[in-house]
Order: structure tokens, then C-alpha cells, then sequence
């Protein structure tokens, strides 16, 4: 096709004007709710200098509120990822009566309030709770230690998985699988070899997404952890002390800390979208181009 | 092999959808379950494959019940419409995957594998796209891969599912006696379900006319347009056939 002379404008493009001009919308609204806050974090972090940054993020507390952070998100993660690709797994290749129900359940954490998750298992597993006293009887302590905390950040982040799976594992249908079966592949490998590897990435980017929120969850944590510093304190409720306390330097070094997982995270997100782009580089437009060849 | 059915019964909820199939494929045939759509004819390939269960009734293969085989067990070859390839293998890999699930004791060592993935894709005519990705390819090669795929584990029984179903008219031509003279190359038995009597007509020893989940009638072509049983069968096999096959003759 020859070039389109330059006066002449293509026919699937809006004049320059509105173009320019939602482009600065965008751009203008990322730097004000995105990038301005990203900068104010880390200025005011470094506002008592390098020296101040550091001994803030080194000093007990904090530490112990990382590998807190990090445990809880290290144990969470992967349960999350088992219980998303069974969840998955189950509703999308099978037929079952109270599928329906089910779909719902697992989305449920998604539109409950944090704070009222954190809630329900005081209600359940706190002194005055329903199952109170008998955990009391045996010594074991659900709420305000650690256990609660990984429960309700089990609870919030538990749909993050599944909901990636599901509209493309409904997608992608059985058929696969049922081809794999006649070609005499067992369960396992059906799994291995044919539905994992057809959700992987899927899989990566709702562990990431779940990861995030493992980390940064804030109010169903608050509300179970009992605040107890160097023990069941995370880095969002270690921020939120530390800024009441006035020591708003030391809150914001602690948040910036946040934000680098957060950072971190993205890039992995997105290296993990270059990698999936990749090994298909040559069909850009698949099955409708494909037959057309 | 030979594949029988006796009182074959399947109901979908409430919904019959086979009623008392008695089916007689002798080994080495190549037959055609031919009906307008939602008569039943997949559920029943589906069964012989055994990725559907009936309600009641039995399946022989080679004479064995196997009713309650597993799918796995079977060594059925199944080309599904939409040929289900593994998407994010090459071409290759899908063609090996029969031959890489196989239990260890049976497995071949990965030498042997490259050379009978090579001699079926010779077969299949498509050296060449060992590397290539299902996406890349256009329906035709998707078929033979598919065909290739199926064909690795060796099976007994050849199962289509409207293996023309998805392509272009001429290349449907050309695939229809290519699978006509792969099925007399291979010692196979081969059932394909259609819903274009011209295609049943072209390719099929006998012809087995279904309708509403039962079937009309079991005959050579020939003997199903001379003698049709049913007026059903009359009908379906009407006016547009004939001037087809004229032409095809």
C-alpha cells in the first residue's frame, strides 16, 4: 500500500487536537494520583538525610516487621496459588450442582471489607469468640498473633488466583484435555503437561497480584494483629504507628520500603508480560489469520 | 477392530439423546454417522471413544465389552472438530505427546520418538513445520497435525468429528480422498461423523443414517438411496443428493 500523503488525515484516527488532549488528561492525571505521591514518599523519606533513611529501616522493629511482611506473604502466596488453580480447575472443567454458589464464594473476599474480614475472625476465633473458650482451654492463640494474621491475609487475598484462572481456563475449554486423554496421558499428566502450561502466565500474574496485596493489606490485618511491636506488627500497621507517633520520617523510610516491593513487583509483572509475548512472536493474529494462510 | 453397540441409551438431563443404538462396524471398515445436527451422531463417536459414558447399554471393541474402559485405555483416535491441538506446543511435540505419556515401562527412548514423529509427519505431508506452533498454521495443516497426533499411538479405531466441518470447500475435497487413501494404507477401522450426505456419500463403505437419537438405517450408499427404509431417510437423501452425486460420479 503507498504512503498517505502527509496533509491528508487517516481515516481511523481523531484530529490532532482531541488526541493531544486526552493524552494530557492521561498523563496529567497518572502524575497527580501516581507519580506525585511516589516522589512525595521518598522525598519525605529522605528529608533527615541518608543516615536517617537507613537507621529507620535497620532499626528492631522495622526489621522485624519485614520478615514479618515477607513470611506472611511467603506462606500465603503459595497456599493461595494451590487453592486458586484447584478452585479453578474445579469450575471450569467440571459440572457440578452448586457451581453457581461456588463462583460466588470465591469471589467473596473481594466484596467484603477488609476491616470486616478481620472482624468476622475476632468473632470466630477471639477470647470472647465463638470458638473462644476452647482455644483458650488449649492454650492456642488464633487472634493477635500470628496465626490470625495469616488467616485473614489467606481470606483477602484468596480470590486474586482464581479470578485470573477463571475466565480463561473457560476459555480455553476441555478439549485439550480431552485430546490428551484419548492420546492415553493419565491426570497428572493431563495436568502437567497440558492445563498448567496453557495458564501459566495467567498463574504468574495472579501470584504477583496476590503477592502485592499479601503485603500491603492494611485493615483486616489491623484489626487482628494486636499491634505488638516486634511481633505482630506488619510494615503497613509499622507505617501507620510510626506516623502517629510523629516520627514521620521514619513512617515514610518504612513506606518507601512498601513502595520498592511494589516496584518490584511491576517489573517482575512485566517482564513476565515480555516473556509471554515472546514465543509466539511470529503469529501475531492467531487462529483468524492462521486459517486465512 | 470392530466396534458393536448394543442398546445404547443416553440421555442428556432429560433430553434423549441416543435411544437404543445397535451399531455393527466390521474391523477395517470405513463408515460414516451421518444426520442433520443434534441427532446425536458426536455423542455417539463420543462414546465409542469413551469421553462420554451411556446411560445404558453396551460397547464392544473387538469383540471385548468395553463399556467401562477408561478413554485412556482404549487406544481410540480421536481428530475433534476444532482439532484440539496443544497450543503451546510445536507441531513436533504434539505429534510426540501419545508417544511421551506412554507408561514407563512401554516408553521409547527419545531417538525412536523423532524418527516415528518424522515418518508421520512424511505421512501427513507436512515436513518442514516440525517447529512451527498451532497458531501458525491454516485449518488444513491443523487437521493433519491433529490426524498425525492421533495416529501416533498406533489406534485401533479412527474417530472424526466433522473432520471437514471447519474448512474451505476445495480443500475439503482434497482432504476427503486423502483420507479415503490414508484409510486404506493403514490398517484402521474409521468412523466419522458428518452432516453432509454429499461427504458421506463421496467417502463412506456404509453409510449410518441417524435422526432424533435413533438410527434410520445402516447400508452401502447405493443401497440407502435405492431402498430407503424410512421416509425420513428418503427424504434426507432427496433431490440435492442425487444431482451431487451425479456430478461426483
Amino acid at each position: 500500500m503507498p504512503a498517505h500523503p502527509r496533509h491528508r488525515r487517516v481515516a481511523t484516527t481523531e484530529p490532532a487536537w482531541l488526541r493531544r488532549l486526552l493524552i494530557g488528561l492521561a498523563i496529567g492525571f497518572v502524575g497527580l494520583v501516581l507519580v506525585l505521591p511516589l516522589v512525595a514518599v521518598f522525598t519525605e523519606a529522605l528529608r533527615k538525610g541518608i543516615d536517617a533513611y537507613w537507621a529507620a529501616l535497620v532499626e528492631p522493629e522495622a526489621r522485624a516487621a519485614l520478615w514479618l511482611t515477607l513470611g506472611v506473604a511467603l506462606f500465603c502466596v503459595p497456599l493461595n496459588l494451590i487453592f486458586g488453580i484447584a478452585a479453578a480447575w474445579a469450575v471450569t472443567k467440571h459440572e457440578f450442582p452448586g457451581k453457581a454458589a461456588l463462583i460466588t464464594l470465591i469471589e467473596l473476599p473481594f466484596s467484603v471489607s477488609p476491616v470486616v474480614a478481620g472482624l468476622i475472625y475476632v468473632l470466630v476465633f477471639g477470647a470472647q469468640g465463638l470458638l473462644g473458650p476452647w482455644l483458650v482451654a488449649r492454650d492456642v492463640q488464633i487472634v493477635f498473633a500470628l496465626p490470625g494474621i495469616v488467616l485473614v491475609t489467606l481470606f483477602v487475598t484468596s480470590p486474586f488466583i482464581a479470578r485470573e484462572l477463571i475466565p480463561l481456563m473457560q476459555a480455553q475449554g476441555t478439549e485439550e484435555e480431552q485430546a490428551a486423554l484419548t492420546l492415553g496421558a493419565n491426570g497428572w499428566q493431563i495436568f502437567w503437561r497440558v492445563t498448567l502450561p496453557n495458564i501459566r502466565w495467567a498463574l504468574l500474574y495472579g501470584a504477583i497480584l496476590c503477592n502485592a496485596r499479601a503485603m500491603g493489606e492494611f485493615g483486616a490485618v489491623s484489626v487482628v494483629s494486636g499491634h505488638i511491636r516486634g511481633q505482630t506488627n506488619t510494615l503497613p500497621l509499622h507505617v501507620e504507628l510510626l506516623y502517629n507517633e510523629y516520627q514521620s520520617a521514619a513512617a515514610f523510610a518504612v513506606a518507601s520500603l512498601l513502595a520498592l516491593l511494589a516496584l518490584f513487583t511491576l517489573i517482575v509483572k512485566h517482564l513476565a508480560e515480555r516473556l509471554q509475548v515472546r514465543p509466539r512472536a511470529p503469529a501475531t493474529a492467531p487462529n483468524i489469520g492462521g486459517i486465512a494462510a | 477392530m470392530s466396534i458393536h453397540t448394543r442398546h445404547l441409551d443416553k440421555r442428556f438431563g432429560a433430553v434423549p439423546v441416543l435411544e437404543d443404538i445397535n451399531l455393527d462396524i466390521a474391523s477395517g471398515e470405513l463408515v460414516a454417522l451421518l444426520g442433520p445436527s443434534g441427532c446425536g451422531k458426536t455423542t455417539l463417536l463420543r462414546i465409542i471413544a469413551g469421553l462420554e459414558t451411556a446411560d445404558r447399554g453396551e460397547l464392544y471393541l473387538a469383540g471385548v465389552d468395553a463399556s467401562d474402559t477408561p478413554a485412556r485405555e482404549r487406544q481410540v483416535g480421536f481428530v475433534f472438530q476444532h482439532y484440539a491441538l496443544f497450543r503451546h506446543m510445536s507441531v513436533a511435540e504434539n505429534v510426540a505427546f501419545g508417544l511421551r505419556v506412554r507408561p514407563r515401562a512401554r516408553r521409547l527412548d527419545e531417538r525412536t520418538i523423532r524418527t516415528r514423529v518424522a515418518e508421520l509427519l512424511e505421512r501427513v505431508q507436512l515436513q518442514g513445520l516440525e517447529d512451527r506452533y498451532p497458531a501458525q498454521l491454516s485449518g488444513g495443516q491443523r487437521q493433519r497435525v491433529a490426524l498425525a497426533r492421533a495416529l501416533a499411538i498406533e489406534p485401533r479405531v479412527l474417530l472424526l468429528d466433522e473432520p471437514f466441518g471447519a474448512l474451505d470447500a476445495n480443500v475439503r475435497k482434497d482432504l476427503r480422498r486423502w483420507i479415503r487413501s490414508l484409510h486404506e494404507a493403514i490398517d484402521v477401522t474409521t468412523v466419522l461423523v458428518t452432516h453432509d450426505q454429499e461427504e458421506a456419500v463421496d467417502i463412506a463403505d456404509r453409510i449410518v443414517l441417524m435422526n432424533a437419537g435413533r438410527i434410520e438405517q445402516t447400508d452401502t450408499p447405493e443401497a440407502l438411496r435405492m431402498q430407503p427404509a424410512t421416509p425420513f431417510v428418503a427424504q434426507f437423501l432427496g433431490a440435492p443428493a442425487q444431482g451431487a452425486s451425479v456430478a461426483a460420479c
